[in-house]
């Protein structure tokens, strides 16, 4: 283990021993937060006893496909502008302040349009990102160096396969970290929108136990939420990691 | 007399006017002959046009006016059979080994597999890079890389190489003994070489005839033949007749870089 990793390890160690502390010795109350090991406990149940396996298949279902339509939708419409530069310059300013627009707001709207099924959830998910991952994808092709496609004329490559042998793969790790974004607003996007109106989900599960001062459901599901997206991160980290290092960038 | 590989007759260059600009007459007319198997070298002030002719020949940008002929056939529109360009930038595949770098060039061809092996590891071993041929190019010196573009160039076998500039990036010595390569490889292949250089002791070293080209627009205002025997290497440089052949170039191509100069001066 590398002395970086040993001081991460320690600062999340130290943390949940902190927190640990101050739930035992009462500083924390066990009605706002029970202690880190007894979550652990309580997650254990939740994992066993499998009453939430629905509320989480439905959750993760949608966040999946949440990702998935914000990644392609993402890919498509940056590669699209990339090539049309007028249309780009016309929708930068859009981009630039995206994030500016709180789309949550917009979730009411989205009821009537859709009704009261998971499809506003996955929408208000894609929304989130697919801009991430179209700024991304554009980001990476504005970087594809020309010699690279020159290259790629020499060696009488249709556009189509310099497309697909050289500049999807130059833009890689720009699409690795469009994914880690799109997963990440993925996950904001449909357990945030399951805590506001939605009658199941892992974000409706937790609102509501929350209301009921269920802190044996609210935590673990909380926890589960936490692993699920870091360890989804971390892999597709790891991954950028090990491009990044095959081309000396890091 | 041997026949010419490549023939240009007026070739002229325009690029059209940017927003606001006036169009820019980047070269031209130019009138030129290179011969099968010759090493031509072009020399030329910055700016004056030089790796435009190199991509003109290469088919990768249009002339606006004139013809070029390789082998006898017209480049129009398309990248000619037969043409291989080493270029100055690094142009390695970051996410491919040597290996696959060297065989990128053969990827769409219709070589049998063993017969594809069989070149990408004549090159690899040609230019030296046979131990590092599962390494990727981040782990490789600029030099080494330089080696992997031209290998990947001579797997193709091509019967024209276009060299742009592809040592700019490398220090003296180094340059001197990928010189020493670059003409063993000319030697060993038979293929005609078209280098660009803005060093004028690398093209009175490698080249047979030295092509001066003006400010711009780019035209040749003087051919230098340097009479070296086809077996030689960068040991030429001792020779008296080397500093006689620079001196030329250098007197020829001093007004032309002082417009220049005096071009980015008054832009300035």
């Amino acid at each position: 283990m590398s002395r970086v990793r040993l001081y991460q390890v320690a600062v999340i160690g130290g943390f949940v021993l902190l927190l640990e502390a101050l739930c035992v010795g009462g500083v924390i109350d066990k009605v706002t937060m029970p202690p880190p090991h007894r979550i652990v406990v309580d997650f254990v149940k939740l994992l066993t006893s499998k009453a939430m396996y629905p509320e989480i298949g439905k959750s993760m279902g949608n966040v999946l496909v949440a990702f998935v339509l914000a990644y392609v939708l993402g890919i498509v419409a940056g590669t699209a502008l990339h090539g049309y530069r007028t249309l780009r310059d016309t929708l930068d300013p859009l981009f630039a302040t995206y994030y500016a627009i709180p789309v949550f707001a917009f979730y009411p709207l989205f009821i009537v349009i859709f009704g009261l099924g998971d499809g506003p959830q996955v929408l208000i998910g894609v929304l989130l990102g697919v801009v991430a991952v179209i700024v991304t994808t554009l980001n990476g092709l504005d970087r594809v160096p020309s010699v690279l496609r020159k290259t790629a004329l020499i060696a009488r490559l249709t556009p189509l396969q310099t497309a697909l042998q050289v500049t999807l793969p130059f833009c890689a790790p720009y699409l690795l970290t469009a994914a880690k974004l799109a997963l990440a607003y993925a996950f904001i996007g449909v357990i945030g929108s399951e805590f506001i109106m939605a009658r199941s989900g892992m974000g409706y599960e937790i609102g509501f136990a929350y209301t009921n001062f269920d802190n044996a459901t609210m935590y673990p599901l909380i926890l589960l939420i936490l692993l699920l997206s870091v360890v989804m991160n971390g892999v597709l980290s790891h991954w950028e990691k090990v491009l990044l290092a095959r081309r000396g960038q890091q | 007399m041997p026949a010419p590989h490549v023939t240009l007759h007026g070739v002229t260059k325009v690029f059209p006017a940017a927003p606001g600009g006036q169009p820019v007459h980047a070269l031209g007319p130019i009138d030129l002959s290179i011969d099968k198997g010759e090493f031509f070298a072009i020399v030329g002030p910055s700016g004056c046009g030089k790796s435009t002719l190199l991509e003109l020949i290469a088919g990768l940008v249009q002339a606006t006016d004139g013809e070029i002929d390789f082998e006898g056939r017209a480049i129009a529109r398309e990248i000619p059979d037969g043409i291989g360009v080493v270029f100055q930038e690094d142009a390695c595949f970051p996410w491919l080994t040597v290996r696959d770098n060297v065989g990128f060039g053969l990827r769409e061809t219709v070589l049998a597999a063993g017969e594809r092996a069989s070149r990408v590891d004549g090159a690899i071993a040609m230019m030296g890079l046979r131990e590092f041929a599962g390494s990727y190019p981040a782990q490789l010196s600029g030099g080494m890389r330089q080696r992997v573009c031209i290998a990947r160039t001579l797997v193709a076998q091509p019967r024209l190489i276009l060299l742009d500039e592809p040592f700019g990036a490398l220090d003296q010595q180094t340059r001197l003994l990928m010189g020493d390569e670059v003409l063993r490889v000319w030697r060993e292949t038979g293929a005609t070489v078209f280098l660009i250089t803005h060093a004028l002791d690398e093209a009175a070293m490698l080249a047979d005839r030295i092509g001066v080209m003006s400010a711009r627009p780019g035209k040749m205002i003087d051919v230098v033949r340097t009479d070296w025997p086809r077996e030689r290497d960068s040991r030429i440089v001792e020779r008296e007749q080397f500093g006689a052949i620079t001196s030329r170039l250098w007197k020829t191509l001093r007004d032309e870089s002082m417009k220049t100069m005096g071009r980015m001066t008054t832009s300035a």
